[in-house]
Parts: structure tokens; sequence; C-alpha cells
């Protein structure tokens, strides 16, 4: 590839993600509910039940705030990808479509994007942790890093179920067996430890998000099950494959 | 050398032909009108010269591009009006424009100049800071024109440019369209089943039925093909054999007790028509229009709902016989 069209790919790339983040700042009432939402998961449920529950010397509060946070990466990243089906109907995407720009540069814009959008979030998240009182604010940037290559992983996944979805209803089906499984099943509310039963146990250590989790949660409050190293291995092998499979699938799409 | 060129131009989905093998040539500066009604292969022909529809077989090139072998290279020198509105309603008219520019890699140093240019040429410069959700529907038009033009196509392609518009607004849309063609000096290839505005503003027409073009030409030589003006008599008597044999008379018709004449130089020799025939009831003098000639070559009107207003003879023949019941 010449050096031209490198930089017309750029450009391209540069204008998916502009256009993403001028609708990230009309759309206020989209932040806000990304935001509230995680709030009262802390405020609400870690309050009520941190009365009376400490899990490795953290308050239960303290404890699910790591796994809050990947929630809001969960959510947001794989509602955002699924939000080209509402382009496709509204024919947002056609013009961007025909562009002379290759759709791999289309895809990792919309990626960009999105990754955006969700660190943003998470960011005004990061505001409230002075709230919580076992977290280590040194550990923001480790934790960061990782929910930057998580929310790479579920935007590119997002973006690639969106590609399948012909209509709107796929949401509800996706948001029931897939989202919702994801988080309960990460670790986000409870330890990955001997106690749980068996089965539970082995749907946990498959999810690629309890890495997730658990190398936020060694990051901000020095609390975790697998080495490091194995939690950045595997969400960054997950990001790749949910990345190659994404681009893939966007490729193709009518 | 023809900007366009099409050879044997086919398009199969599954066992259904859509585009039946187009040869074209459109030479540069032209405003091409491809006229036809829904689902005869205008959409996907025009999909096809943009590179979003895969070819079946035969080829295509524009401004010496091959549409098949270098797709990248056509869509840079290509620009496309949907037939549905494709603006971001979220982005302000000045902001779907830079996407625009910077999708098709227009330098920082020239952009803003040329989008002002763009929104003065169709006269929304003091909208442009609005988000395009409150355009009205021709404003969004207008802002799709510019938005086509803006890289500087050698080829504009319009799909229906006109469609689920006011007819005030049409007439204005096609006003803005000949004078974007001519400032840009852009080739235009439109699509559109309203016959009576492409007439006034192709220089060459193509029409399309069940893909295949059955007729091409200038508006003007497509009817004076059909062998003189248009017209329809209902009378008590019909006296076919008669009004053939005169030698002005290119064709008659009989349906339902009215006679379809075509005719040379009607002003001149309808007094002597009529004089021919007892007891008229009711007499039509048009000159014919492109409606007629697609019906005359297709035997269909080319609307699906023959309820709109319209001036087409068998639409004209319909009101008759309606009115005789």
């Amino acid at each position: 590839m010449d050096e031209r069209r490198l930089q017309k790919e750029l450009m391209g790339i540069f204008a998916v993600w502009w256009r993403e983040f001028k609708v990230f700042q009309r759309e206020k009432s989209r932040i806000v509910s990304s935001i509230v939402q995680p709030l009262m998961w802390l405020f609400l449920f870690g309050s009520g039940i941190g009365a009376s529950i400490n899990i490795s010397n953290v308050n239960y509060r303290d404890y699910i705030y790591p796994g809050v946070l990947t929630m809001s990466v969960l959510f947001g990243s794989v509602f955002f990808g699924l939000y080209i089906v509402w382009d496709r109907k509204l024919d947002v995407l056609k013009a961007v479509l025909v562009a002379p720009v290759s759709r791999l540069s289309i895809f990792l814009g919309k990626v960009l994007g999105g990754c955006t959008d969700v660190i943003l979030q998470v960011l005004i998240l990061l505001i409230f942790s002075f709230l919580f009182p076992s977290v280590n604010p040194w550990g923001i940037p480790l934790a960061l890093l990782l929910l930057f290559i998580t929310s790479i992983s579920l935007v590119s996944m997002g973006l690639a179920l969106g590609s399948m979805l012909e209509s709107l209803e796929g949401f509800q089906v996706i948001s029931a067996f897939l989202v919702f499984p994801l988080f309960f099943l990460s670790g986000a509310l409870f330890p990955v430890d001997d106690k749980l039963p068996t089965w539970l146990q082995g749907l946990v250590k498959l999810n690629p998000l309890t890495y997730a989790v658990d190398g936020v949660r060694g990051a901000l409050l020095n609390v975790n099950i697998f080495p490091f190293y194995i939690d950045l291995a595997v969400i960054t092998i997950f990001a790749v494959v949910m990345f190659l499979l994404g681009s893939i699938l966007f490729s193709r799409m009518k | 050398m023809a900007i366009i060129e099409t050879k044997t131009l086919t398009k199969t989905y599954g066992k259904i032909q859509a585009v039946r093998g187009i040869d074209l040539n459109i030479e540069k500066g032209e405003i091409f009108g491809l006229l036809g009604p829904n689902g005869a292969g205008k959409t996907t022909t025009i999909g096809m010269l943009c590179t979003i529809i895969s070819i079946t077989s035969g080829n295509a090139s524009i401004a010496g591009c091959n549409v098949i072998k270098e797709p990248a290279r056509v869509r840079r020198k290509v620009g496309i009006v949907f037939q549905d509105p494709t603006l971001d309603t979220v982005l302000t008219g000045r902001e779907n424009l830079e996407l625009h520019a910077r999708l098709y890699g227009i330098s920082a140093a020239v952009r803003q100049s040329r989008i002002n240019e763009m929104l003065e040429l169709v006269d929304l410069k003091e909208r442009s800071n609005d988000i395009t959700r409150t355009y009205s529907g021709g404003m969004r038009r207008r802002l799709e024109l510019a938005r086509g033009l803006l890289h500087k196509p050698a080829v504009l392609f319009l799909d229906e440019p006109t469609l689920g518009l006011d007819p005030q607004t049409r007439a204005r849309t096609w006003e803005y369209i000949k004078k974007m063609a001519k400032m840009e000096q852009t080739t235009v290839v439109l699509t559109t089943h309203y016959m009576e505005e492409a007439e006034q503003v192709c220089d060459r027409v193509g029409i399309i039925d069940h893909g295949r073009i059955i007729a091409l030409g200038s508006p003007e030589n497509l009817k004076e093909s059909m062998g003189g003006d248009l017209v329809l008599i209902r009378a008590k008597d019909t006296p076919v054999e008669k009004i053939k044999a005169l030698a002005y008379v290119s064709t008659v018709n009989l349906s339902d007790g009215a006679m379809g004449i075509t005719m040379k130089d009607a002003h001149l020799h309808l007094a002597a028509l009529l004089s021919l025939i007892p007891n008229v009831e009711c007499v039509e003098v048009r000159v014919p229009t492109l409606s007629d000639v697609f019906i005359k070559l297709t035997g269909r009107d080319i609307r699906e709902d023959s309820s709109e207003d319209s001036g087409s003879w068998v639409d004209s023949v319909a009101r008759y016989r309606q009115r005789g019941n």
C-alpha cells in the first residue's frame, strides 16, 4: 500500500471515529443512563449486601466495584456494536459503505469509536472511586488498559452480531442469552473459588470476561485468583479473535 | 470516448434475471435518464456501476476505470444519491459534508472552502449548523446532492431523486440538478419513473423494462417515433376503416367505444377528420409524451397506481370508460 493510500485510509478511520464521537456527545440521555445503572448496582445493591458481608477482607460494595466497571464496559460495548442494525435500517451506513475506504478501516473506526464511548463512561465511574476506600488509585491506569482491551473485544462482538442481524428483535435475544449470562458468569458479583458448585465454576472459567474482572480487581483491590499474565493473555487473545471475526462478518455484510 | 461504457451488463439473483445484458454508452457531460417502472432493473444497473452490487456477467467502465477490476478507483470517480435518504440525522448539514469529505480523502486545506461552495450551491448555508433531523424533505435531498458532488466526481448517479417529494419540491429539485450538473460539469445518470420530469431534464433517455433497454434516444426523437399527435375520440359511430385510409393517419385503435388515433399535424387535419365522424361526444388532442412511448413499447402504463393525476393515453381511455358507465 503506498503512502497516499494509507493516508486516505487513516483519514477514513478518523472520519468514522469522529462521527461516533459526535453522536456520543449529542445523545446525552444515553450517557446518563449508562452511568446511573452501574451506580445503582454499587450503591443500592452493593451497599445493601456490603452491610453484612466482606470478601477477602474487602467490603462487598468495594469488592464488586471492578466487576461493575467491567459490566458497564460489557453492556456499553455490545449495545454500541448492535446499534449498527439500527444504522442499517435508517440507511445511515449506506453512504459510508460506498465511500472509497476499505471495510476494514470502517470497522476499525467503529471499534475505536465504541471503545472511546465506553472508556469515557468508565472514566466517569472512576471519579467515584474515592467513595470506595479499598480502591488503590495507583492501579487505575492498569485497570483502564485492561478495560480498553476488553472493550475492543466486546465492541467487535457487538458489531459481528449486528452485521448478521436483520432486525432489532434480535436485541432482546442477545441481551437475555448472551449479555446477561456473560455478566453473571464473570465473577463480577462473587469470588471464583472452590466454594462454587463445580458446574458453575466450570462455566465461569470458560467466560473470558472472568479474566477481565479478575485483572481489574487485581489492579484496583489487589485481590485476584489468576496470575496477572493469565488475565492479560486471555483477554488479549479474546480481543484478537473477536476483532478478526467482527472484521470478517462486517466485510461480508450487505 | 464515452465516460460510461457497459457491455452486456447482467445481474441475476438465483433464477431471477434483474438486468439482462445492457449495452450502453453515455457521453461526458450528458444528463442521461434511465426510465422504467419499479422493478425494471434501474436501481440494480446503477448499483452495479457504483460497485455496490456485484456483476453476474458482462462488463462496465467509468471514466476509463474497469468496474470489476478497479472498484476502488471507480468509487472515487462517482457520486451517488440513493433512492432512500441516507443522511446522518444526528449530525448537522455541515458535519454530514465533513464526514463525507474525510471519507473521500479531501485534504484539510480545501475541505472547508469546498463544503461552503457546495452549501451555497444548494442554498443551505444558513441552515448548515442545524441538525439534519430538522430539515424538510426537499432540504435533505439538496444536501444529499451537495454531498454527492462534494468530491468532484466524474459521474453523479441519482436514483429516483424526486421520489417522495411534493410536486413543487420536485420541480425545484430538478432545477438544482440541472444547475449543479452545469456548474460542476458532471455527467449525470439518473433513474426515475416520472416520465414528464425526465423529458424536461434529460439530454437522452433509455427506457428499461424487464431488465432490457427497449428504447434509447433523446426525448424528442422517441416522441417522434410515435408517428405524430395523439387524438382520442369518443363517438356513437366509429368508422375505423374510413379513418385508417386517411393519408395523415398513422394508426387507429378501438378500445371500448373510444378511438385512439395517431396522426401527423393534428392542428391542420383535425377538422377534416371530425367531419367524417357523426355524433362526436368528446375529443382530446395531445402531443405524445414519454409515457405514451412507454405504453406503445410495452403495452403497459409505467405507473403502478393509475389513479395518480396524469395525461397518459391509457389513463384517458380508462377515464372515458368510467364516465361512460
